[in-house]
């Protein structure tokens, strides 16, 4: 049981016509493991994520993605969903007068095609919004209305935690976090695999959340592909050289 | 601010509010061109600027709390307890034609009316005039309903005159059958220190156009109006707010949004708030949010602001028209949510802040599905 990502290619819709930014992406995320993707602002990360969960903006042009052997690049957004692929997304979208619970319930009910019963679900939202350190009111508010920017990441950990997709993809859910919001999150993730049937595809910039979230194994992204691949000690080394030597080598291929 | 230009500003009490008289005579059928009318189908409501009275009711309903009272005054009596003369034909109309007189709601002073003071006015055919006044004493508290149904063309002049350090939810439904034509005029006296909250719901009917006024009687007064529409293909709904805040440290919050779906579905919104010398320290917002649903739809909207004094706390608008945002679908969906229940939760979350204002539970339900109803024409029927 895998996610796998096939020589993906991707183009971005602009105003002045389509922009190739994914340009042959491979990756195998085998069941309980965690894969990092690291690279530089604009290389093309974000792009992977939305690409994946089909967000319209971005076309798939050639390439496939299979997850657990159904191939995702032809379905809906919500199809993707339900076939188990779940986003962390970077900038958490406000949705006012949809409460966190109603939308949660809508969300689990698609998810399993049956509405959760009333009595335990309460508890499993109270549970999830707990564990990641959000008071049980956050129910009733209005999804990532007025929610501090901490917040709105960790409202995606808690869904990641109550609707347990197969796959997740987490888009910089790091970015922006202070050191205990970075914490709760990562120890959110933690859980969620300590399933050992589940997969993530980490996306950072930085190496810090790598200190607790550990990484199986660790990719290097410039440009639209991935151009090193390595274990946790690709993360170190990053840590210390930086982006550059890879930059540089891509530009140089190019 | 040059003096010929705030002399200007003094001598007319506003430039879209026009001067207020029980006079027919002074209201000359429109024709189209003039500014209040010119958004309007006039020739859907012939029926309302026509003239003559013509003996035509609505069915009362009512569920009158204990210690209000309900009884009919004559139009003399009735033009001394408004709030303001009519300010256009079809409301000088309504209340000179008031077919057996005017119908005064009165809720004493003091009283803590916890039970809703329910009217629900249905249209049996006919062209129809009235007049209804809601008079709220000093300090009272109360919910006050208004219903319309069926079938008419309604012309109806409401005064609600909201005595000092009262507190009141006044909500008014239009959901008259698709074929009723309703205009008119309701006036807001918001006394010293009264807290006025009103909820103005347009669903039915094919052609509604309401004035809605609203004044203060001293300083203090709190003024908060929210609004829901949802319009059809072919419907013409209209509603034109006017705050006078005349008085000083006053407060006026305004909160509409509606929905268009369909061929030629027309929503009218115009606010305009006067800020008046006298008026400082007083503060005043006021919004208009329209969600397009589908092709063929037009959403007019119109925010206006005059003001005399700057020496005031704040005063702001806002308008926007728009589809759909794609990003909200595609968070939603992103959760496996499939794309109809997206745009129920949607559209659901768009009015919920307004129909929470409304007070009264099993209305505040029925609301609900009243939308429920009109999305699954357009939107789809959900699996909830």
């Amino acid at each position: 049981m895998s996610l796998v990502i096939n020589d993906l290619h991707v183009d971005v819709e602009t105003e002045s016509g389509p922009k190739q930014i994914l340009k042959g992406v491979n990756l195998t995320i085998d069941q309980g493991e965690v894969h990092a993707i690291m690279g530089p602002n604009g290389s093309g990360k974000s792009t992977l994520a939305y690409s994946l969960a089909g967000h319209p903006k971005y076309t798939i042009t050639s390439g496939t993605v299979t997850l657990d052997g159904v191939e995702l690049q032809d379905l809906t957004v919500d199809e993707r969903a339900r076939a188990g692929l779940f986003l962390a997304m970077q900038y958490p979208v406000e949705v006012p007068g949809v409460s966190v619970a109603n939308f949660l319930r809508s969300a689990k009910t698609a998810l399993t095609g049956e509405a959760p019963k009333v009595r335990t679900w309460v508890k499993d939202v109270n549970a999830a919004l707990s564990n990641l350190q959000l008071d049980s009111s956050f129910a009733q508010r209005s999804l990532n209305e007025g929610f501090s920017g901490g917040e709105k990441k960790r409202n995606e950990i808690a869904q990641l935690e109550l609707l347990n997709p197969k796959y997740a993809v987490l888009d910089e859910t790091d970015s922006g976090l202070d050191i205990d919001a970075l914490r709760i999150v990562a120890d959110g993730v933690n859980r969620y695999m300590d399933q050992r049937d589940r997969g993530v595809v980490l996306i950072t910039h930085y190496t810090r959340i790598l200190r607790y979230i550990k990484p199986d194994q660790v990719h290097v992204f410039v440009d639209g592909r991935i151009v090193a691949d390595g274990g946790p000690e690709l993360g170190e080394q990053l840590e210390v050289e930086g982006y550059d030597r890879f930059v540089s080598a891509a530009k140089a291929d190019a | 601010m040059s003096t010929n230009v705030a002399e200007a500003a003094e001598a007319v009490e506003s430039h879209l509010h026009p001067t207020p008289s029980w006079s027919v005579d002074d209201h000359p059928t429109p024709t189209g061109l003039e500014e209040i009318w010119r958004f309007t189908p006039l020739h859907r409501m012939k029926a309302l600027l026509g003239g003559e009275p013509t003996g035509d009711r609505l069915a009362w309903e009512q569920s009158i709390p204990e210690g209000v009272s309900v009884s009919t005054i004559d139009e003399d009596a009735a033009r001394g307890l408004a709030v303001e003369a009519p300010v256009d034909r079809v409301s000088s109309l309504a209340a000179a034609n008031a077919t057996g007189g005017a119908v005064l709601v009165d809720i004493p002073a003091n009283a803590e009316i916890t039970e809703p003071v329910s009217l629900t006015l249905t249209g049996q055919g006919g062209t129809v005039f009235g007049h209804t006044l809601v008079q709220v004493g000093a300090n009272a508290r109360a919910t006050i309903v208004i219903r319309h149904e069926g079938s008419a063309a309604y012309a109806g002049k409401m005064d609600i005159r909201v005595g000092d350090g009262a507190a009141i939810n006044f909500v008014s439904v239009q959901d008259w059958a698709d074929d009723a034509v309703h205009g008119g005029q309701t006036s807001f006296l918001v006394g010293r220190d009264a807290e006025v909250r009103t909820v103005t719901v347009s669903l039915g009917g094919d052609v509604v156009r309401l004035a809605e006024t609203a004044r203060f009687a001293g300083p203090g007064g709190s003024l908060e109006q929210f609004g829901l529409y949802f319009v059809d293909a072919g419907q013409h709904i209209e509603h034109r707010l006017f705050v006078d805040h005349n008085t000083p440290k006053t407060k006026s919050n305004v909160d509409y949004r509606g929905a268009l779906q369909g061929e030629n579905a027309h929503s009218v919104w115009v606010g305009d708030v006067l800020i008046r010398k006298a008026a400082e320290g007083i503060e005043t917002y006021e919004a208009n949010k329209n969600l397009v649903l589908t092709d063929g739809c037009q959403a007019d909207s119109v925010p206006n602001l005059e003001i005399q004094t700057g020496e005031i706390v704040g005063a702001g608008h806002s308008s926007t028209t728009g589809r759909f945002d794609d990003e909200q679908l595609f968070y939603l969906t992103s959760r496996g949510i499939d794309p109809v229940e997206a745009k129920r939760l949607v559209v659901h979350g768009f009015f919920t802040d307004i129909i929470r204002r409304v007070g009264v539970p099993e209305l505040e339900e029925k609301l609900t599905q009243d939308i429920e109803a009109e999305l699954a024409a357009t939107v789809g029927k959900g699996d909830a």
